[in-house]
């Protein structure tokens, strides 16, 4: 195996398991790896080093039955806002930084029983909010594809260690775009799947009714290798459902025959970066030849789903967060200094450790669910949500999927919007509804601007149907060269 | 609605959300929660006039699992993670009533 290698989970599940290469020798070669390139990517907070060979030795010891796991001895990294037993998971907040779980959750028990090895944890914005991975305690990651640009975010770790192929998967976590955003920005593959269908059980929560587990890869294959085994009920997770698993026998069928796909034309008319319009025609052209009816759609109410998702987002994170009071875990400010009253240790601990956009966010859900502001903010915003909502099973009821880009622009620069938060949450336009939604939503990589920096195709399917979204994904992924580009970062090794 | 927040609109919300905030963040979040507020705003000119003003969502998934009891994290795992917990099993935090 060389060194930045793209290789797939089918190709080190199958050299593993017929011998050709041990489990053990693979994880060394990916901790190898990241021992290089990730001094200066940043995108770990924690590499689990001597955990990852002893699980890897575990698997070698079972080789004779590696048939019977769908991921046996494929490294992944998992982002550091999933709690993994007894490892540091500290979201990317000072608030946490200590902090060991005495559980796994629910998709970590998964993964390791179907064979995976964590490698370690992904750096992330605090709590997962934010747009870039600037706001992690950690400091900022670097883009793989261009050192001095944001790899995007919350997950930028996730993304960046995928396309440094420093993982050939990670876990990451999407309340508003948080997967697919990065995915994008990195020029690898981010699924977002439907609400309900893979269990939050040990996801710290951010906004309960958004947030939603799922792959970052660098093949739709792989993300469906994945999505199988991390998704289904989970009776830790009351949101969880008990939809059947999805029918993987016409994944790949290599075509989009009879695939109807919506396009929302008067949403892409202005405000988009226009190398970004021409991928999008592009891949829209692609799907086309492939056998795809492509649909002109309306979806009005898009402009709206950013204040939208901004407050009902932040009102249920001022109440998630509130357990960060320096009582049951994390961090407590002076614990040693002059004794002061609980009131006034709460609001220390949590002034001290928190950084601003999370205490930017905590007090603006706060004010939208204050007595006098609660109708006008946190109500109608509700109410909008569910025009979203109406309006898109509408336009699905005659489409099968919706295609826009995953971002209005390709990644920015470290530093040009860390202090403009509202310029920050304007380049959610296109992610936050599949969360507003609870629809299932897919990024791939489908383009590359002049400066060398990947662009992002979405597609979003109807609810718990995956299927759909992986045969047409695939179908445009075997169309295209972008699969087999790679980034500066991993080429230097 | 439209309206400006003041810096005593920012310390009720810090106070009502147990933040200590300093005085350069009540002025950095005065001006930044003004500004994502306005935004908001436009918020208030779609006609919901058609949806009722509950917010139950239809469809939601909610799945109960069955009232048996299970195991769960003993005592000492539970308080693993605490600043402050005391060896015979207990959280431990400033004295709340004064005598």
């Amino acid at each position: 195996m060389i060194s930045g290698s793209d290789w797939s989970i089918a190709h080190i599940r199958n050299a593993i398991g017929s011998g050709d290469i041990l489990a053990r020798d693979i994880c060394e070669i990916y901790l190898n790896r990241i021992q290089t390139v990730d001094k200066e990517l940043n995108s770990f907070t924690t590499v689990l080093r001597d955990q990852a060979l002893i699980q890897a030795e575990e698997i070698d010891r079972k080789q004779n039955s590696w048939e019977t796991y769908p991921l046996f001895g494929v490294p992944i990294t998992v982002k550091d806002v999933i709690c993994t037993k007894d490892s540091l998971t500290s979201a990317g907040s000072r608030m946490l930084a200590d902090y060991r779980p005495p559980y796994d959750a629910t998709v970590i028990k998964l993964l390791r029983d179907s064979g995976a090895i964590l490698l370690g944890k992904t750096n992330c914005d605090e709590f997962a909010m934010g747009s870039s991975t600037e706001y992690s305690y950690h400091g900022p990651t670097q883009n793989p594809w261009k050192k001095t640009h944001i790899p995007g975010g919350s997950s930028g770790g996730a993304a960046a260690a995928v396309a440094a192929r420093l993982a050939p998967v990670s876990i990451a976590s999407d309340t508003g775009g948080s997967i697919r955003q990065p995915a994008a920005f990195c020029g690898v593959v981010g699924l977002k799947p439907t609400y309900g269908r893979v269990s939050r059980y040990g996801l710290l929560a951010f906004a309960s009714s958004l947030d939603q587990i799922g792959p970052i890869t660098l093949s739709v294959e792989d993300a469906a290798i994945v999505f199988q085994v991390i998704s289904g009920f989970d009776p830790n997770d009351a949101t969880s459902s008990k939809q059947s698993p999805i029918d993987d026998s016409n994944l790949f069928s290599g075509n989009a025959h009879k695939i109807r796909i919506g396009v929302p034309r008067s949403i892409l008319e202005k405000g988009i970066n226009p190398e970004v319009t021409k991928a999008f025609n592009k891949a829209i052209a692609i799907l086309s030849e492939q056998g795809a009816t492509i649909v002109d759609i309306d979806l009005p109410y898009t402009e709206h789903a950013v204040p939208v998702y901004y407050l009902i987002a932040t009102a249920e994170a001022s109440s998630n967060l509130a357990r960060y009071d320096g009582v049951r875990f994390g961090y407590r400010a002076n614990p040693d200094g002059p004794k002061v009253n609980l009131e006034t240790m709460y609001s220390r601990t949590r002034n001290h450790g928190f950084g601003d956009e999370v205490k930017r966010r905590i007090m603006l859900g706060t004010y939208a669910l204050s007595a006098g502001y609660y109708d006008d903010y946190y109500a109608k915003a509700q109410q909008v949500r569910q025009l979203i909502r109406h309006e898109y099973n509408r336009v699905l009821s005659d489409v099968d999927a919706i295609a826009m880009p995953t971002t209005p622009t390709p990644a920015f620069e470290l530093g040009e919007h860390v202090d403009d938060p509202l310029s920050m949450y304007l380049g959610d336009i296109f992610t936050v509804s599949a969360n507003l939604t609870g629809l299932p939503a897919i990024s791939l990589p489908a383009g590359l601007t002049k400066q060398h920096l990947p662009i992002g195709f979405q597609l979003i399917g109807r609810a718990f149907d995956e299927t759909t979204l992986f045969r047409v994904a695939h179908t445009f992924e075997m169309n295209t060269e972008w699969k087999n580009k790679r980034p500066p970062a991993c080429l230097d090794t | 609605m439209s309206k400006k927040l003041t810096r005593s609109d920012v310390e009720r919300i810090a106070s009502l959300a147990n933040l200590q905030l300093t005085k350069n963040e009540v002025s950095l979040f005065t001006e930044q929660l003004t500004q994502i507020l306005q935004y908001a705003e436009k918020l208030q000119t779609v006609d919901t006039s058609s949806l009722s003003t509950s917010n139950k969502k239809k469809n939601a998934t909610s799945e109960l699992r069955p009232d048996n009891r299970n195991s769960s994290l003993d005592r000492q795992e539970a308080l693993s993670g605490a600043p402050d917990a005391s060896s015979d099993g207990f959280f431990r935090v400033p004295k709340v009533i004064d005598r």
